[in-house]
C-alpha cells in the first residue's frame, strides 16, 4: 500500500491531462452554448472555426518565429492569439453577414440553420486546408515542462514522477481567466445583461429596446475568441491538425448537451465531466491499483476499460445516459 | 414548360454528361460514374425518405453505409478454418453475456424501488458484468486473432460467394443499418430536433471506429480485399475463347471488353434496385402513409392532435431511410471489392449525400435520384477541373515559385470549397432544388 505514489501516479496520467482537455472542452463548449442561447441552433461549424482561428495564430507564430520574436519560456503563439482571435472575428462577421443573417430574417427553423451551418463548415474546412494545407503542423515552443518528471522525483524521492507540460499549465490558466471575464461580462455589464435578456426571451428582449443584431454581432464576436482560445491551447497540447477539430465537434456537443444547452456553467461543467470520463475509462488503470493493493492481489492485465482508440464512444455514451434520463442536461438547459 | 418535359431534360443533361465522358475521356470512367451515381441515388433516396419526408436530419449516413459494408465481408467471406473453435464461440458467449446482464439490470430497476440501494446494486451489477464480460471476450479476440494474421485473422463470414447469391447480402447490409438506426431513434427522436443530428453524427463516428479496431470482425484497417462478387472476373472473361471472339466481332480488345462487360453487368443489377426502391419510395410517398408524413413533418402539433403517433412514425421512416443507405452501402463494397474502414470519411458519405438531396429536390424522389447522378459526377469531374483552374490561375507565375507550387497542391481540396458553396447557394436561392416537391 502507497498511497502517496498512487496519487501522483493518477495525477500524472489522469488528473493532469483530463483538467488540460476538460478546460479546451469547456472553452467549445462555452462557445456552442452561446450560439445556441442567442442564435437557437447548434452550430456545426464550431469545429471548424476552432481550426480557422488556430490556423490564423499558427501562420503568425511562424511569422513571429522568422522575425526572431519569441516569449522567452512561453510559446510564442500566445504573441500570434489575438491576431488569430481578430482574424477569426472577421471571418464570423463576414459569415453571419452573408450566409446566416437571411435566415435570421426569414424566421428559419433551426434544422434549416444547422443544414447552413453544415455548409459553412467545409467552406471553413476548405479554406483551412487550402491555405495550411491538410498535415499536422507544430508551432510549439519555449520551454516544455513547467515540471518534469525527473526534477519531480529528485524533490520528492518518490518513485513515481509528475511531469507538468507547459501546455497544460497555461491551459488552465488561460481558461479560468477567460471563464472569469466572460461570467464577469455576462452578468455585470449592460451588455452582458442584454444578452441574457435576448437568450431568456427573445420577445420580451425586443419589446424592452434590445437591438437584436448587436446581441448577435457581439455573440459572434465572443464565440471567436473562445473558439480561437480553445483551438490553439488544444494545437498546443497536442498538435495542429485540420481534421481533428471536425473530430472534437463531438465530444463538444457532449459537454454542452450534458451540462444543458444554452448555460454556460452546464458547458463548463459538462467539459470536465466528459474529460475526466473520456481519460478514466481509457486510462490503463495497473499502475495506480499496483501501488494501492497488496501484492497477492496485484492485476495481470492492463485494467484498461477500453482502448484509446474508442475515447469517441465514451463522450457518446455519456451523451446517451444523459439524453435518455436528463435530457435538459445535467444544469437545466433551454428546451426548444 | 411543363414539369414533366423539364425533369426529363434534366435527367438528358446528366445522360449526357455521363456519354460525353465516355466519348471525351474513356468509357470505364464513363461507366464508373454511371455505377457510383446508381449507388449515389440509392443513398439520397434513403436520406430524402428522412429529410424530405419526415424532416429528420441525420448526419450519420456515413455509419449506415459502412454497417452495410460489414455486412458485404459477413455475408461473402469464407469463414477463417478454426477461427470459431479458437475464439469464435467465446466472443458469442461474451456477447450473450452482455445482453443477459443489460436484462438483468433492466429487471432490476424495474423490480427494486428507487433509491440509493437500487443504485449500489445496478452500478455493482454493471461493473461486475464488465468484467465478466471483458475476461470471457479477450481471449476470444486473441485467438481470433492470431490465426494467420497477415491473411486472416478475423472470423470470416458466412461464405456466400457464388453468382447472384452474393446479392444476398445487400438487404441484410440494410437489416444491420437498419438495427445501428433504431438503437439511436429510440433515444434521440422525441426530442429537440439538433440531438438526432448530433447523435448520428456520434454513432457514425463510433462505428467507424468500431470497424477500424475490431480485427477479429473484419481484419480491422488492415481491409478485408476478394469479396466475392456477381459479375464475373475480368480475367475468367479474358480466358474464355467465346468471349474475346465476340470482342473481337465489335472490334475491340478482350482486355478493354472485359472491363466494360464487368460495369455494364453492375450497371444492370444497380438499375434493377434502384428502381425497385424507387418504386417502392414513390409508391410510399403517394400512399395514405406518405401524406400522413408530410402532415407531421409540416406540422407536428396539428398532427398529433390528429391522433398520430409522432414520434412511432419518425422512428418507423429514420429505421427504413438507415436501411436504404445501408443497402447503398453493401453495394458500394461489393463494387469495390474491399472494405477499407480507414475511407470512411463524413466529408464523402454524409455531407455529398445531403448535398445530393439538397439539390435535386427534398420531398421529391427522382429529385434526388438526379441529385445524386449529378453530385456524384461533380464530385469525381470538380478536381481535375480545380487542378485546370489552378493552373490558369497559376499560368502568369514563375516556374518554381512556392506559391505556384502551393496553389496546385491545394487543388486537391477545391472539393470541399465547392460543395460548401453549392449547398449554401441552392438553399439560399433555389430551397427546393432542382425537381421541386409537388
Amino acid at each position: 500500500m502507497d498511497f502517496l505514489n498512487a496519487f501522483i501516479a493518477l495525477s500524472n496520467f489522469v488528473l493532469v491531462p483530463a483538467i488540460a482537455y476538460g478546460s479546451q472542452l469547456a472553452l467549445g463548449a462555452l462557445g456552442v452554448t452561446l450560439i445556441y442561447g442567442i442564435l437557437r441552433f447548434s452550430n456545426f461549424a464550431h469545429g471548424d472555426t476552432m481550426a480557422f482561428g488556430a490556423m490564423v495564430t499558427v501562420l503568425f507564430t511562424w511569422l513571429f518565429q522568422s522575425w526572431g520574436i519569441s516569449l522567452g519560456p512561453l510559446p510564442t503563439a500566445l504573441l500570434a492569439l489575438p491576431l488569430g482571435i481578430a482574424a477569426c472575428m472577421l471571418l464570423l462577421l463576414a459569415t453571419d453577414r452573408v450566409v446566416y443573417r437571411f435566415y435570421r430574417a426569414q424566421k428559419a427553423k433551426p434544422v434549416i440553420l444547422v443544414i447552413v451551418s453544415l455548409g459553412v463548415t467545409f467552406i471553413m474546412n476548405g479554406i483551412v486546408r487550402f491555405i495550411i494545407g491538410p498535415d499536422d503542423q507544430r508551432f510549439l515552443d519555449g520551454e516544455r515542462f513547467i515540471v518534469s518528471a525527473r526534477t519531480f522525483k529528485e524533490m520528492t524521492g518518490l518513485e513515481e514522477g509528475l511531469a507538468i507540460k507547459t501546455t497544460q499549465g497555461i491551459t488552465l490558466i488561460t481558461a479560468v481567466i477567460v471563464v472569469a471575464l466572460l461570467f464577469w461580462f455576462l452578468n455585470r455589464t449592460r451588455t452582458g445583461k442584454s444578452m441574457r435578456a435576448y437568450s431568456d426571451n427573445e420577445d420580451l428582449a425586443l419589446l424592452s429596446g434590445i437591438n437584436p443584431e448587436r446581441v448577435v454581432m457581439i455573440t459572434w464576436l465572443i464565440v471567436a475568441a473562445l473558439a480561437t482560445i480553445a483551438g490553439v491551447l488544444y494545437g498546443l497540447d497536442k498538435s495542429f491538425k485540420p481534421f481533428t477539430y471536425f473530430q472534437l465537434l463531438l465530444p463538444i456537443f457532449a459537454s454542452a448537451i450534458v451540462g444543458g444547452l444554452g448555460n454556460p456553467i452546464g458547458a463548463i461543467a459538462g467539459g470536465f465531466v466528459i474529460a475526466f470520463s473520456e481519460v478514466t475509462v481509457t486510462y490503463a488503470w495497473k499502475k495506480v491499483l499496483g501501488y494501492l493493493m497488496p501484492e497477492s492481489l496485484e492485476p495481470d492485465g492492463l485494467v484498461q476499460l477500453l482502448s484509446t482508440d474508442y475515447k469517441l464512444a465514451v463522450s457518446f455514451l455519456i451523451l446517451l445516459i444523459v439524453l435518455l434520463f436528463k435530457p435538459t442536461g445535467l444544469f437545466r438547459g433551454k428546451a426548444v | 414548360m411543363n414539369s414533366a418535359l423539364k425533369n426529363t431534360l434534366l435527367f438528358a443533361v446528366v445522360g449526357l454528361m455521363i456519354l460525353y465522358t465516355g466519348f471525351a475521356q474513356s468509357w470505364n470512367t464513363a461507366l464508373l460514374i454511371l455505377n457510383m451515381g446508381l449507388i449515389s441515388a440509392i443513398m439520397a433516396l434513403g436520406v430524402n425518405l428522412q429529410w424530405g419526408f419526415a424532416g429528420l436530419f441525420n448526419v450519420g449516413i456515413m455509419g449506415f453505409v459502412a454497417l452495410g459494408g460489414l455486412a458485404a465481408v459477413l455475408m461473402g467471406m469464407p469463414p477463417t478454418p478454426g477461427a470459431w473453435s479458437a475464439g469464435g464461440w467465446n466472443i458469442l458467449a461474451a456477447f450473450v453475456f452482455a445482453l443477459l446482464t443489460v436484462v438483468a439490470v433492466v429487471m432490476v430497476r424495474g423490480r427494486m424501488r428507487a433509491g440509493w440501494a437500487r443504485g449500489v446494486v445496478i452500478i455493482a451489477m454493471m461493473i461486475a458484468g464488465f468484467f465478466i464480460y471483458r475476461a470471457l471476450f479477450d481471449p476470444g479476440v486473441e485467438a481470433v486473432e492470431a490465426i494467420n494474421p497477415a491473411l486472416t485473422g478475423f472470423l470470416g463470414g458466412l461464405g456466400i460467394e457464388r453468382g447472384l447469391w452474393v446479392a444476398l447480402a445487400w438487404p441484410v447490409g440494410g437489416l444491420f443499418a437498419a438495427a445501428a438506426a433504431w438503437v439511436i431513434g429510440k433515444t434521440a427522436l422525441g426530442l429537440r430536433s439538433d440531438y438526432l443530428a448530433i447523435a448520428t453524427l456520434g454513432i457514425a463516428e463510433i462505428i467507424i471506429a468500431v470497424l477500424k479496431n475490431e480485427d477479429w470482425l473484419a481484419r480491422g484497417v488492415k481491409n478485408v480485399v476478394g469479396l466475392p462478387r456477381p459479375a464475373p472476373f475480368e480475367i475468367d472473361l479474358q480466358n474464355d475463347p467465346g468471349f474475346v471472339e465476340r470482342a473481337a466481332g465489335y472490334g475491340m480488345d478482350p482486355v478493354t471488353a472485359s472491363t466494360l462487360y464487368v460495369k455494364l453487368a453492375y450497371a444492370g443489377l444497380f438499375t434493377v434496385v434502384l428502381v425497385i426502391l424507387l418504386v417502392m419510395a414513390q409508391r410510399a410517398l403517394h400512399s395514405p402513409w406518405g401524406r400522413m408524413m408530410r402532415a407531421i413533418r409540416d406540422n407536428e402539433v396539428a398532427a398529433e392532435a390528429m391522433g398520430k403517433d409522432v414520434t412511432a412514425r419518425h422512428l418507423q421512416i429514420f429505421v427504413l431511410g438507415s436501411a436504404v443507405c445501408g443497402i447503398a452501402g453493401a453495394m458500394m463494397t461489393t463494387l469495390d471489392g474491399q472494405l477499407t474502414p480507414g475511407t470512411y470519411q463524413p466529408l464523402r458519405f454524409t455531407f455529398l449525400v445531403w448535398v445530393m438531396v439538397i439539390v435535386g429536390g427534398s420531398g421529391n424522389n427522382f429529385g434526388a435520384v438526379l441529385g445524386g447522378f449529378l453530385i456524384w459526377f461533380l464530385w469525381v469531374q470538380v478536381e481535375p477541373m480545380g487542378l485546370w483552374l489552378m493552373e490558369l490561375i497559376t499560368s502568369g507565375m514563375a516556374d518554381g515559385s512556392p506559391l505556384k507550387a502551393h496553389l496546385i497542391e491545394s487543388a486537391a481540396h477545391m472539393r470541399l470549397f465547392t460543395m460548401g458553396l453549392v449547398l449554401l447557394l441552392v438553399l439560399r436561392f433555389s430551397p427546393r432544388g432542382l425537381i421541386p416537391e409537388r
